[in-house]
């Protein structure tokens, strides 16, 4: 099972909840993932309001709430959006995303750090999403961060796992769970990262605009179940070596 | 370094000469590629596109589906004042146009605001004419004050301030700066804008530099189309757009594309735009920027806002009124410009819907631009 800070997830697959033709469908999309963490954008909930029509729709035993600071632009404005999140939502776990590029949204790697350690200091549960650099993700769960989520490739950009290289490094050197986030397009990819021994992976475009989300949900989740399995059962090597006709070393018999 | 530089190197008949000679050719070739140059942007509004408009179409919903999803933003104006000192030949505010004038007092706006929220609406555009004397950037900032508690996010379409101006206004809540070049053909801008502060035509054109200059979240570009060849016209837009994304990099940006539209007494368009071409320009800026929000305001008929929502359009308005009191104060008074779709926030609503996209009221907040310790 997969455990971040005090909680312990049955499923490894997460999942947004923007880019839905309704909100109806949002909610059918995520029973059908089986998910258990959904993220949500705190610039589209009403915080002020008990009925706002997102957090209705996610009311599930099962669902937590994971809100998102997408929109802010820097490490003071994330932190501010955070105590308001924390507040009004009643949970202190944060997607914390700073992306002051509005055209790629690419994370700023050095708002984020600053942030981390700001909110880690004020009790938050905090889960970055940043570039796909190893270096950076040591940094941040040294800051405090409770998991990392490196990126595939552009958010929204469905083109699957781009900066597999570098993902393998982060999984092989993090002591946090490693979450890969954005631009998994297919459930193919999801399973290539379940494989690779990422410990979970977030998905809203590719769900969202699905022809039939609810359809697509329950292939993710078949897809990150199948990866999960595949990892722990240990995929063979695969066989590109080939043994040389004639061997440099033979020689070495005959002396 | 501005736009202006930019602007300079780019001659209107030398720009127009080259959009009505592109070919089939470069059609299929910007329709193809994967990454497209302003070279492609005029073959997608040439009238050798006219013949791909269906597969721009496909293209176009494609992409606005995979960055917005299925959803479209709804806002509405608010007209603060119809005071202007502007002479502008196609607008129903203009200094020699006999209207009432009215500026609307704070317990007036807050009536307006009432009705506004009451329809649901949580984004509003404030809009003005321009007149310096009362409706300057002391009244501005009255006015963010009084409705940053009410909105979650603030527009603003009025005169073009000075950076420093601006940057009074953003920590109060400003969000989003509307600023039309109207036209960019500098001889013909000067026909429509024969007096007043408008009619300086290049510190228009670099108001979105002082915009960016002061940090501003979001702007709005776009022209009035109906002044001049709609086509050259929507090259500068787009030549305008491409240089600020890559000069002031954390702003994001919107496109609008109003048709003239006749009110009492005014001009006749000099270039007439069907709808077959507004449908191939929204869909050539989409393909050129797969960013950009794309706003559709009630100026355009209902049967052509209900098809633009699946076409690559992200934001539309609603029961807008154009008069300053139109909500409540002074319902009946003369409007900037004759609406052509008159349905509730409400009907609009359900068609979006039963379109399969979902009409979002609330896409961002006060608190995400600072601390409320600014204001």
């Amino acid at each position: 099972m997969l455990k971040i800070a005090d909680k312990t997830f049955n499923s490894r697959l997460f999942t947004g909840t923007g880019k839905f033709s309704s909100s109806q469908i949002m909610e059918e999309a995520l029973l059908a993932s089986g998910s258990e963490l959904a993220t949500v954008a705190l610039r589209r909930v009403d915080i002020h309001s008990s009925q706002d029509d997102i957090l209705l729709h996610l009311n599930h035993p099962q669902i937590n709430l994971l809100p998102n600071t997408s929109g802010v632009r820097t490490a003071r404005e994330a932190v501010f959006a955070a105590q308001l999140a924390r507040e009004a939502l009643e949970t202190n776990w944060l997607k914390l995303e700073i992306h002051p590029d509005p055209k790629y949204l690419m994370p700023d790697a050095i708002e984020t750090l600053k942030a981390t350690e700001e909110l880690a200091k004020l009790g938050f549960v905090i889960l970055p999403y940043i570039h796909a650099d190893p270096v950076l993700c040591k940094r941040l769960e040294e800051a405090g961060a409770a998991a990392v989520m490196p990126l595939g490739s552009p958010i929204g950009s469905n083109k699957g796992l781009k900066t597999i290289d570098f993902l393998e490094i982060i999984i092989e050197q993090s002591q946090v769970p490693v979450v890969i986030d954005a631009g998994i397009g297919a459930p193919s990819d999801a399973a290539r990262a379940m494989e690779i021994g990422a410990d979970a992976v977030l998905v809203n475009t590719a769900i969202a605009s699905a022809g039939d989300p609810v359809q697509m949900a329950r292939a993710f989740r078949m897809a990150v179940e199948a990866g999960r399995m595949a990892f722990e059962a240990k995929l063979g090597k695969q066989g590109s070596q080939a043994s040389a006709s004639s061997p440099l070393t033979a020689f070495l018999d005959e002396l | 370094m501005s736009f202006k530089q930019v602007f300079e190197q780019h001659p209107w008949e030398e720009v127009k000469a080259s959009i009505y000679a592109k070919t089939a050719s470069d059609v299929e070739k910007a329709l193809l590629s994967e990454k497209r140059t302003l070279e492609d942007f005029k073959a997608l509004i040439s009238p050798a596109a006219t013949a791909y408009l269906e597969p721009m179409a496909q293209l176009s919903r494609k992409l606005t589906q995979k960055r917005f999803g299925k959803t479209i933003q709804m806002y509405i104006p608010l007209y603060l004042s119809n005071e202007c000192t502007n002479i502008c030949t196609y607008c129903g505010f203009s200094l020699d146009n006999k209207v009432r004038r009215r500026t609307l007092s704070e317990a007036e706006i807050l009536q307006e605001a009432e009705v506004i929220k009451k329809l649901g609406y949580e984004h509003v555009l404030l809009v003005t004419g321009e007149a310096n004397q009362t409706v300057h950037v002391d009244y501005f900032k009255k006015v963010l004050r009084l409705l940053r508690p009410h909105f979650s996010m603030i527009s603003m379409e009025v005169q073009p301030l000075d950076t420093e101006e601006y940057g009074e206004l953003i920590p109060l809540g400003l969000n989003t700066v509307l600023v039309y070049q109207e036209t960019y053909h500098q001889e013909d801008y000067r026909k429509h804008h024969p007096k007043g502060k408008k009619s300086n035509f290049l510190y228009r054109l670099e108001t979105p530099d002082r915009l960016g200059k002061a940090g501003i979240h979001k702007m709005g570009l776009g022209v009035l189309i109906g002044l001049e060849d709609w086509r050259t016209d929507s090259f500068f837009t787009a030549l305008h757009l491409q240089y600020l994304e890559k000069t002031y990099w954390q702003t994001r940006y919107s496109l609008s594309f109003p048709r003239l539209r006749p009110f009492s007494g005014g001009l006749e368009p000099k270039v007439e735009m069907s709808d077959r071409e507004l449908v191939q320009l929204i869909c050539a800026y989409r393909i050129m920027n797969e960013e950009v929000e794309l706003s559709l305001s009630t100026r355009e008929s209902e049967k052509f806002r209900d098809h633009c929502i699946q076409l690559g359009i992200t934001s539309i308005s609603a029961g807008s009124k154009t008069n300053p009191g139109g909500y409540a104060v002074e319902a009946g008074s003369l409007e900037q410009f004759e609406i052509s779709d008159e349905r509730s926030p409400g009907e609009i609503a359900r068609v979006i819907r039963n379109s399969g996209y979902e009409p979002v009221w609330k896409d961002w907040d006060t608190y995400m631009q600072g601390s409320m310790a600014n204001s």
